[in-house]
């Protein structure tokens, strides 16, 4: 098979420009097919003109074991929507082609298993996409997934969290590319009054094993959380509080505009000024 | 005392260090729980080989659970099975009312042992719930467990129990409401509170060192069945049966019987209304392999791997996974697994309460249906092995809904 390859490499230039300008970069997640495939791909299009630099597609499950009461939400009316892989991939070249900006899928592992690695990666590259986050599959087990995605140019962002010991730490990071997602805190996904000074601590042991970026996620909801952690992560990632955005919006027109608004603030907290 | 009733595996071939049972098990976990689940794997480790550790557990076994426990035979229920020798063995007769009390006492130890003060666990039918509940009573741990709310309700009686052992019983909404949604929600609490809980998992499901260490706690039921019918009918048994959800009582009464290459080994799914309409939770017979909770095994999903919602009239047997020893003795060909529908099962129920006054479970009485095709199969001459996993008081309001017995239809006529 020909071979398209991803865009590892544009997530690696995007995330560089944001620390040559002396910011954290903003990372959004929106899942796919929520509240419909095409309100996703308007809503990640939204996010990127409000000032999001990454975006994480996220593939529904049916057992979001990750996730808290906000995305398992959306989650739920993606699926009853009846959104497929096809529609994921839809997604991430429709917002790939339309704004340039590099564009994850995140997902859990069962879907991709079942899919298939090679067809999964050969369609996630041709469709422009930049890599994937797969919480649930540890570097022990991902062997083959890496292989395949390596061979189309896809990024394999691995997650660390507060319990990881410097061992671990260091064995992750060796076999992650494009960045590192350090998980701020136990727990699942949602929003958070304050984001501890645990993330900090983590990102510091991160750090001393890798040259990759660390960018921080779990619990960062707003402007003030997004200024903090950029203070010392290399990327803010927010998820829950757009899909919420999304969930509270009376209609979806302003559910785009709501996601937007916030992309926007948040996009100057991570300015630092 | 001599004999012993924690047992782990001596052989020791499978899982490998992985955790791997040939292509089925491994360890399909968050990072943020990678440290707490390799904590539970070198402390059962070191329990393992710790003769403190199987003493307190053997004294529990006899003292507390009541172990060993009956092997009853049944020769007017085995009137209807072709006429071969039925024996059951006895786990309803265990404290707590199931067999789930054996896994429950051995990880209530190991969580002493590991300084953690707090347990969840989830639950289907509630006996996992009701022996959790109990040991936390007596060992002084904090205790919340994850029960679907459809369990909740035809699960009532144990929901009581638990409360009455000091449990908090949480009710979970989220997708089918059942066994699956409980454990999604038990680990996102483990997640969130790692640092001092331990999640007492219910089955040999979920990422390793789970489905070898619950197999172990449980081998014991093999152990003294092969023993009780050696001496009671001076052979081995023609087949070992036992109902499958999660595996955990089959596989306890299978493993010591695996070594035995002339002893059929047959498990039980729930067929729910007929694997042909789709409503079953027969995850051997009809899934594919994939992951679910932590591990590589059976599962019932769709072609994009999203987990269809299963059904059983059996709130035990709910669940759209099966543990990875299973589907590795499923695929080697060592095991057999057939599926049984609910009416099936709802019939062997009514037939054993009658023959013998024994009011099976309903999760257990989808081994008894199988075993009665299973003995015409066999003839006269067979011997069959039964595991009664757990006794029917929790199920009489289901029973007595399904067979009208609530307004005066006392035959039961469906």
């Amino acid at each position: 098979m020909s071979g398209h390859t991803g865009n590892t490499e544009l997530l690696g230039q995007v995330l560089a420009k944001a620390k040559s300008e002396d910011r954290a970069a903003l990372i959004a997640y929106l899942p796919a097919g929520f509240p419909t495939v095409d309100g996703a791909i308007a809503a990640v299009k939204s996010v990127i003109a409000g000032g999001a630099d990454v975006v994480e597609v996220g593939l529904p499950h049916s057992d979001p074991v990750l996730d808290g009461p906000v995305i398992q939400t959306a989650d739920d009316i993606a699926l009853k929507g009846g959104v497929k892989i096809a529609d994921v991939m839809r997604t991430v070249r429709e917002a790939y082609e339309a704004t340039g900006a590099p564009i994850l899928v995140m997902t859990y592992w069962n879907p991709i298993d079942r899919y298939g690695i090679a067809r999964f990666t050969a369609e996630l590259a041709e469709a422009g996409g930049a890599g994937c986050i797969l919480p649930d599959l540890p570097v022990q087990e991902a062997g083959m997934w890496r292989e395949h995605a390596a061979k189309h140019g896809l990024a394999t962002v691995f997650v660390v969290a507060p319990s990881s010991k410097d061992a671990r730490l260091a064995e992750i990071t060796a076999a992650g590319s494009g960045f590192v997602y350090a998980a701020s805190l136990m727990g699942v996904t949602g929003t958070r009054v304050s984001v501890g000074a645990e993330a900090q601590e983590l990102v510091r042991r991160t750090r001393a094993t890798t040259e990759l970026p660390v960018c921080v996620g779990l619990g960062v909801s707003n402007a003030v959380q997004a200024k903090e952690v950029a203070a010392f992560a290399d990327g803010v990632i927010v998820g829950s509080a757009f899909v919420k955005r999304m969930l509270d919006a009376p209609d979806e027109a302003a559910g785009l505009e709501a996601v937007r608004e916030l992309a926007g603030e948040l996009a100057q907290g991570v300015r630092r000024v | 005392m001599s004999s012993s009733f924690f047992i782990p595996d001596p052989e020791g071939q499978v899982p490998n260090s992985a955790g791997y049972f040939g292509e089925f098990g491994g360890k399909f976990i968050p990072e943020a729980l990678v440290a707490a689940v390799d904590e539970v794997a070198v402390e059962y480790d070191k329990a393992k080989v710790d003769p403190a550790f199987s003493a307190e557990l053997n004294d529990l076994m006899v003292n507390y659970t009541g172990r060993p426990s009956a092997l009853t035979e049944v020769p007017r229920f085995a009137e209807h099975a072709g006429g071969a020798r039925v024996f059951l063995k006895r786990e309803d007769l265990n404290h707590t009312g199931s067999h789930k009390i054996n896994n429950v006492l051995g990880q209530a130890l190991l969580t002493r042992r590991m300084g953690k003060t707090r347990v969840i666990a989830e639950t289907g039918a509630g006996q996992h719930g009701v022996a959790t509940a109990t040991a936390c009573a007596l060992f002084g741990l904090e205790c919340t467990i994850y029960m679907g709310e459809i369990d909740t309700e035809r699960q009532a009686l144990n929901v009581a129990r638990m409360r009455m052992l000091g449990a908090e019983v949480v009710s979970v909404k989220s997708g089918s409401r059942t066994l699956k949604d409980a454990i999604n929600e038990a680990f996102r609490d483990w997640v969130a509170n790692v640092d001092r809980t331990h999640y007492l998992f219910g089955t040999v499901a979920g990422p390793h060192p789970f489905p070898a260490m619950v197999r172990d706690f449980h081998r014991v039921i093999g152990v003294e069945a092969r023993r009780q019918i050696l001496e009671r009918a001076g052979r081995l048994p023609d087949a070992v049966a036992a109902c499958v959800g999660g595996g955990s009582n089959a596989i306890g009464l299978f493993h010591a019987f695996i070594p035995d290459a002339g002893v059929r080994l047959v498990g039980f799914e729930p067929a729910g209304h007929g694997i042909e309409t789709g409503e079953h939770a027969a995850t051997l017979s009809a899934g594919e392999p994939g992951i679910l909770h932590g591990s590589r095994s059976y599962v019932l999903q769709d072609e994009e791997g999203q987990i269809t919602e299963p059904y059983s009239i059996s709130a035990g047997l709910d669940y759209p996974g099966i543990g990875p020893e299973h589907a590795y003795l499923k695929d080697t060909g060592r095991g057999e697994y057939r599926a049984v529908t609910d009416d099936q099962a709802m019939q062997a129920l009514r037939l054993l309460s009658r023959t013998e006054g024994i009011i099976p479970a309903i999760e257990s009485a989808h081994a008894l249906a199988g075993a009665l095709d299973l003995g015409k199969e066999l003839g006269k001459d067979g011997l069959l092995v039964i595991n009664l996993s757990g006794r029917g008081d929790k199920d009489m309001d289901t029973a007595a809904r399904y067979f009208g017995l609530y307004d005066g239809k006392a035959e039961g006529a469906k």
